[in-house]
């Protein structure tokens, strides 16, 4: 119903057109069917069925159409409809006789016919507007306001005294700035620069001010938000625009900076909300960006070794001193004995597993088989020479073991 | 026949088109976004639906209004709010750094008989507009520091300089209502510099945090030192002399054990491990 209703519509306007358009007017047009040829088109927009018992009313055999229809029609008074058929005659010449409506019974011309339908059509097409949910409607008499419509089907005077301008007035219009990917370098307080993106979502909020108060409404828009965000930008630093919770605050700033620019302008819109996309460092010095991020890891990286390290020492230390207590506790209870056993099993696990020599009286020089001088022993042997050469380190070896 | 039909028409014809002709040229339309200026014979003697911020639409005369044919013509003349949009322009502020500035300004003709006097057309008004407020803008923005141009005190530079436009533009009828700077960059030598500014603060973060980061980890490594030197003297504090004893075991049981080499351990037998040896 609504699809049908705005195609009206829409016929209308194109109909409105036409008709400014002087000599295309859907009176002139019947004016001038013969020569268009366009007799069909004509009977096209005619609401009634064209009857085809008309056919035989028409005079049998070819008939020369230049000539007049002679004494078939009898003199008349003046009519309008007289004027258009004589126009059409004359301009018929280069028309090349294309077949002309049939009569109608009682010999009467269609033409006032289809004028009539024509113009009730049209008064059908402009004056009932469908105006879908989402929509409003202005309409002005003859470019004055006169009143807004609602959703719904509304009536109006007919076109061109009354004018109806149906816009989409709750869905949400979104700018995003930049648009594209390009760029946007932004001064902050700290006079540094950053690269933002945004998107502005903004509705009408009183469709007569946007229609007639603004230039470009949606132009000033983003003119205003553009504006706005570096207004707000150029108030905090560079650390706070790249964080969260800057991003946050200027948004809220933005957003209500550019209500009350746009409410001073009376534009009529209502900002729903301003959100950063994106905002980075500008590329060109993304890198020394990149390397904080990078020295941050690293910093947090030592500290965690460090910490790790820490927790090492300090169970070891704990489960040391915990050791030391619990054989303490048991030394406590027979000192002798404790200490006593605890020597003997020590050496016997050092002795067992390393070789030993027990040199037993002072008088006698034993022969010391060190890693070393073995070697050295087992080379001399071979070169056939004594094995004098060791015996002043075993005096030495012997001397530390008394 | 035809030249019979027309003869006898001719005069009926004639006053039709000349009625519908004078109809139409006794009638103008107006519409709401659009103020006329009448000139009777070139001077103009009436407005039609000028601006009137107390009225609402629909009141203030938009729609069809009668005039004199012929000897009165219409000037039509846009009635919403429209915009100058200024050259991007260098500022220089007073501690010597340059801006870019790009501003625009915001109008709209209040006295269209004063406007159509002086400059014409709302377009001649914008083009006398635009150098004037150039060069008030670089007045007002050059009395400042560079820091102030972008923050806080823009607020009241901008309503400086909408004063002077607005004084500048009451002459050709029209009202300023906002001027706002719509960017505020860098020239391409300064952006390199502050490039390189940006840059070499960032390089000089990322040390500090790297060379703080290395002292937390010690400061941490100390503390874990200090707490375990306390542990072990609180527990070996207990008995020096056992602990001597104890540790001295612990020792041997790791400084000789096979993995670290076999040891030739010479011993005397002096030596107290011995002292059964010699029986008895």
């Amino acid at each position: 119903m609504k699809t049908i209703g705005s195609a009206i519509s829409r016929k209308a306007r194109q109909l409105g057109a036409l008709a400014m358009t002087g000599s295309k007017n859907p009176w002139g047009g019947g004016g001038r069917r013969g020569e268009e040829g366009s007799a069909s088109g004509e009977t096209g927009e005619h609401p009634e069925p064209r009857p085809d018992a008309a056919g035989p009313e028409k005079p049998s055999g070819p008939r020369n159409p230049w000539l007049p229809s002679g004494g078939g029609e009898p003199r008349r008074s003046a009519s309008l409809d007289d004027i258009f058929k004589s126009r059409d005659r004359r301009g018929g010449g280069g028309g090349g006789g294309l077949p002309r409506l049939p009569q109608r019974p009682g010999g009467k011309s269609w033409f006032p016919l289809i004028v009539g339908g024509i113009a009730l059509l049209w008064i059908g097409i402009t004056s009932l507007h469908m105006v879908g949910p989402k929509e409003e409607g202005i309409v002005t008499t003859f470019g004055k306001y006169s009143r807004t419509i609602q959703p719904g089907v509304s009536l109006t005077m007919p076109w061109p005294f009354q004018n109806v301008d149906v816009t989409d007035v709750t869905s949400i219009k979104r700018d995003s700035i930049p648009e594209g990917d390009s760029e946007k370098l932004m001064l902050t307080s700290d006079q540094n620069l950053i690269d933002l993106s945004y998107l502005v979502r903004w509705s009408i909020k009183d469709l007569k001010l946007f229609k007639f108060r603004l230039d470009n409404p949606e132009l000033t828009v983003r003119e205003v938000a553009e504006a706005a965000m570096r207004a707000s930008i150029a108030e905090i630093t560079l650390d706070d625009a790249l964080s969260g919770a800057g991003r946050g605050q200027v948004e809220q700033s933005v957003r209500q900076r550019m209500q009350r620019v746009l409410d001073g302008y009376q534009a009529g819109v209502l900002i729903q909300g301003v959100e950063i996309k994106k905002a980075d460092p500008p590329a060109k010095v993304i890198g020394a960006f990149q390397q904080v991020t990078a020295a941050q890891q690293d910093a947090e990286r030592d500290r965690s070794n460090a910490r790790a390290w820490a927790q090492q020492l300090l169970a070891r230390a704990q489960g040391d001193a915990a050791a030391f207590d619990k054989v303490y506790e048991e030394y406590k209870l027979s000192p002798q004995v404790t200490k006593r056993r605890m020597y003997y099993e020590t050496m016997e696990r050092v002795l067992a597993n390393n070789e030993k020599v027990i040199v037993e009286a002072d008088g006698v020089t034993p022969f010391l088989n060190l890693p070393e001088s073995a070697k050295r022993a087992t080379q001399t042997v071979e070169a056939g020479a004594g094995a004098g050469s060791g015996s002043g380190a075993n005096a030495a070896a012997a001397g530390r073991g008394q | 026949m035809n030249a019979n039909w027309i003869q006898e028409y001719k005069t009926a014809l004639v006053l039709i088109v000349v009625l519908v002709v004078g109809l139409l040229s006794s009638f103008v339309v107006v519409p709401e976004t659009e103020q006329a200026v009448v000139l009777r014979f070139g001077e103009p003697v009436r407005k039609i639906n000028s601006f009137d911020p107390a009225k609402d639409f629909g009141q203030t005369g938009a729609g069809i209004s009668a005039r004199i044919p012929f000897a009165e013509r219409l000037v039509r003349i846009d009635k919403r709010l429209l915009t100058v949009d200024m050259q991007q322009q260098q500022v220089l502020s007073t501690d010597q750094l340059r801006l870019n500035v790009d501003a625009y300004a915001r109008f709209r003709i209040i006295d269209p008989v004063k406007m159509v006097r002086t400059a014409g057309t709302p377009d001649r008004v914008k083009e006398q507009l635009e150098p004037i407020l150039t060069s008030v803008l670089r007045q007002e923005l050059g009395k400042r520091t560079f820091q102030s141009l972008l923050t806080a005190e823009r607020g009241q530079a901008m309503e400086n300089i909408r004063k002077g436009l607005d004084r500048q533009a009451r002459e050709y009828g029209a009202q300023v209502v906002d001027v706002r700077i719509k960017r505020a960059d860098l020239p391409d030598g300064a952006l390199e510099s502050a490039f390189a500014r940006m840059s070499a603060a960032r390089e000089q973060e990322a040390t500090t945090i790297r060379a703080q980061g290395q002292k937390e980890a010690q400061i941490i490594q100390g503390q874990a030192q200090a707490t375990a030197s306390k542990t072990y003297s609180d527990a070996f504090g207990k008995d020096p002399e056992f602990y001597d004893f104890y540790r001295a075991m612990q020792s041997y049981d790791r400084a000789f054990t096979p993995e670290q080499g076999g040891t030739t351990i010479l011993l005397s037998p002096d030596n107290t491990y011995l002292k059964q040896f010699k029986g008895p």
